[in-house]
């Protein structure tokens, strides 16, 4: 198997190339079946590689393929090799798996579209980028993936590039599409000062190397610096403040692109980053504190945003936005495993979710306001079920998926050394949150009276088959996806992630907090009462009294006004960042600088050209006398030279 | 006769050529002024000739008469043709030839 890693990434790339050059003439069958079946085999491959890896011994589960020498100058030296570890393994599966079934959900979903061809051949060069991400050996291959995962983000954002995003912000799909690449370019500059930096200390940027020499110890002021620096390109991919701004932007792409990119695979890289380099970031106890707080802050934030989204897809993505923020809190206070655990699990769900919802955009016509829908349940059972699945998952319901990977982040918030009771309160806050707005959304969605506009009720059906299969298979995914990390009983994944982290730790290695199994089970309770609480809030809300929505919302209306207008950030950023760019970019860059400096030099240059030989040009008299006294000085100047010399 | 003499005296004639050639506006007379100072050189082949006592100087003289002869030939048909289009042949009058 180690020979043949590279087919992991070449499927993808296979049918990125077939659809891309030849997809106007195929069939949408055709179509779908190279932009389905090419993921599949790389899923297929990976599980392969899977079995092969456990085989291993736990401790020399590393599968290294270099394929070539990319590039070799002075000292620097470096491949294009691909790893699979334990870590990057869970990836490649949860990638290819997860973004098989949304493939497979996108042929349904995308029936007829134009640029149908254009979408899958997107789709399979964001699945090649994401397995390059994860799959890169080293810092730059690791960057190529992140910049190309980045690349097909942009284009699937503005996949309906003529058309409108948002009608009260006039903001256009392109533009929507601008806004993601832009902030995330933000973002790429701080990874790639984090890898100057590396390369600065270490001379090299493959992973073992790098890794090897930050396990033999480091100056904590640069490791603080790599860290910070690699945290800012993580908050501009995985979403989190202050680069938070895009992603519920990019909803204005098609629903299985923000299922998959941004809430399934693209925005986790930030996760799989930090967790990659989990030996720099446990040398620098400020950048885990900068990490932690970041991250559960944002959880919070964007947990309450979502309290007022309208909008299904946004309510999704803040959602989402505050998942990441849980992810990088687990990440902040070492507990790795527990971060791409709830990674791993949220993956399952949150495509669920999104690919439910549309379901139900599908079935009414494209109507993403949940004020506009209602008493959906009957009309689609088998949505209705697996979105309701997911949302107990998300909110934190026992025995489902995400109730294990959000108590382990919750338990390891307060027990870490790095933890702290601040963190544990807020985190357990969001919980609430999540699982209030989860439900608001299912029960505006699905229950109650149906607000659907009457014409979209004339054509209301459930989605064929290649669309609820995928999310059948998903919603099992989201019931069992737990059971791989229950803690003390069968904790797999830790155990099975544990050596990635174990293999470099800093001097002094990596302390685990004692085992505390009263205060592990103390703390489930209270995480489990508050998701209830939470659903029962939305319950008595949004379902038994119809009216209190407006009555809480009237009664705060200040708090209200301030959340449904997302706190003003996009205003503030525009005001503090964007007008004055915009400004400087018009008045001096492009009016003085462009035309008068750069402009005036091109013409100038001819000008001065023109001017001169306007001058030179009356020597030619056209007199044949005027002429012959040239001749004759020169004659006397040459005589006179030799007379002289 | 010193040799001095005959230069003196080709210098004059070459002089006298230069300023015909430059001041004078009739395009006849300049051309005689151009064979003025082609005379004056053939004075001084001659001259240094006879006083080196070599023949080279004065063969020289012949290619010289034959070149003027062809240049005279073609000038004059020059003139004449231009003369027929623009009916002078004045040189200041004759400026096409500018900017």
């Amino acid at each position: 198997m180690q020979n043949y890693l590279w087919l992991i990434p070449f499927f993808p790339l296979l049918g990125f190339v077939l659809n891309g050059l030849f997809g106007r003439k195929f069939s949408e069958r055709t179509i779908g079946a190279i932009g389905a079946g090419t993921v599949l085999a790389s899923f297929v491959a990976g599980t392969l590689a899977f079995f092969e890896l456990l085989k291993l011994a736990p401790e020399s589960r590393v599968f290294v393929q270099t394929l070539y020498r990319w590039m070799a100058t002075g000292n620097f030296a470096l491949d294009i090799s691909f790893r699979l570890d334990a870590l990057s393994m869970l990836m490649v599966l949860v990638v290819t798996g997860v973004g098989f079934l949304i493939h497979v959900y996108s042929i349904g979903y995308m029936h007829g579209e134009r640029g149908f061809a254009r979408f899958f051949a997107f789709l399979n060069l964001f699945t090649f980028a994401m397995l390059l991400l994860v799959m890169g050996n080293n810092f730059l291959l690791m960057f190529v993936g992140w910049e190309g995962v980045g690349l097909c983000s942009y284009l699937l954002i503005g996949f309906y590039y003529d058309r409108m995003f948002d009608e009260s912000t006039g903001m256009t799909c392109a533009q929507a599409g601008s806004k993601a690449f832009i902030v995330n370019r933000i973002g790429d500059f701080g990874f790639l000062l984090g890898m100057f930096f590396i390369f600065a200390n270490f001379s090299s940027l493959d992973f073992d190397t790098v890794f090897a020499g930050a396990a033999a110890g480091l100056d904590p002021a640069i490791a603080t610096a790599i860290c910070l620096l690699l945290f800012v390109g993580a908050t501009g991919k995985s979403a989190q403040i202050p680069l938070y701004v895009w992603l519920p932007d990019a909803m204005a792409g098609p629903t299985p692109v923000s299922a998959l990119i941004h809430a399934a695979t693209m925005v986790t890289a930030g996760v799989y980053m930090v967790a990659r380099c989990s030996v720099f970031f446990l040398q620098a106890p400020l950048a885990l504190a900068v990490v932690a707080t970041i991250g559960v802050l944002t959880a919070l934030f964007a947990g309450t945003m979502a309290l007022t989204a309208t909008d299904i897809k946004k309510v999704l993505a803040y959602s989402t936005v505050s998942q990441l923020g849980y992810m990088f809190l687990a990440c902040g206070v070492g507990a790795f495993a527990a971060g791409i655990f709830h990674l791993m699990t949220h993956a399952f769900f949150k495509a669920l979710l999104f690919l439910g919802a549309g379901s139900v955009m599908h079935a009414i016509s494209g109507e993403t306001n949940i004020m506009k829908m209602g008493d959906l349940k009957k009309h689609l059972p088998v949505t209705h079920a697996t979105m309701l699945i997911a949302s107990l998952a998300i909110a934190g319901v026992p025995l489902l998926s995400g109730f294990f990977s959000k108590d382990e982040i919750l338990l390891y918030a307060y027990i870490s050394p790095h933890g702290s009771i601040a963190f544990y309160v807020i985190a357990l806050i969001t919980a609430g949150l999540t699982a209030f707005y989860m439900f608001r959304m299912i029960y505006l969605t699905f229950y109650g009276t149906s607000r659907v506009a009457p014409e979209a009720m004339n054509h209301i059906h459930e989605s064929p088959k290649i669309m609820t299969v995928p999310l059948i298979v998903l919603a099992v995914l989201s019931v069992i996806g737990g059971y791989v990390g229950v803690p003390h009983v069968f904790n797999k994944i830790g155990e099975y992630l544990h050596p990635v982290f174990a293999r470099y730790t800093p001097p002094g290695g990596h302390e685990e907090p004692p085992p505390n199994l009263g205060l592990e089970l103390g703390l489930m309770a209270l995480s489990v009462l508050v998701a209830v609480a939470g659903i029962f809030l939305a319950r008595s809300i949004y379902l038994k009294q119809t009216g209190k929505a407006d009555e809480i919302a009237q009664r705060f209306r200040g708090l209200y006004k301030l959340l449904s207008a997302k706190y003003y950030v996009d205003e503030i950023y525009n005001a503090l960042f964007v007008r004055p760019i915009h400004r400087l970019s018009e008045s001096f860059l492009w009016k003085v600088f462009d035309v008068k400096i750069i402009d005036g030099l091109v013409n100038g240059l001819p000008q001065t050209f023109l001017a001169a030989a306007n001058i030179l040009r009356r020597w030619q008299t056209g007199i044949v006398q005027n002429y012959a006294v040239s001749l004759l000085i020169g004659a006397l100047a040459v005589l006179g030279y030799l007379l002289m010399r | 006769m010193p040799l001095s003499h005959y230069l003196i005296l080709s210098a004059i004639m070459f002089a006298i050529g230069v300023a015909g050639v430059l001041l004078r506006r009739n395009a006849i007379v300049i051309f005689m002024s151009i064979e003025l100072m082609l005379n004056a050189v053939n004075l001084t082949f001659v001259a240094f000739a006879a006083q080196l006592n070599n023949i080279e100087g004065q063969i020289f003289v012949f290619f010289v008469m034959v070149v003027a002869a062809a240049e005279v030939g073609i000038g004059l048909a020059l003139i004449v043709a231009i003369f027929r289009v623009r009916e002078t042949v004045f040189v200041d009058e004759l400026n096409l030839m500018k900017w």
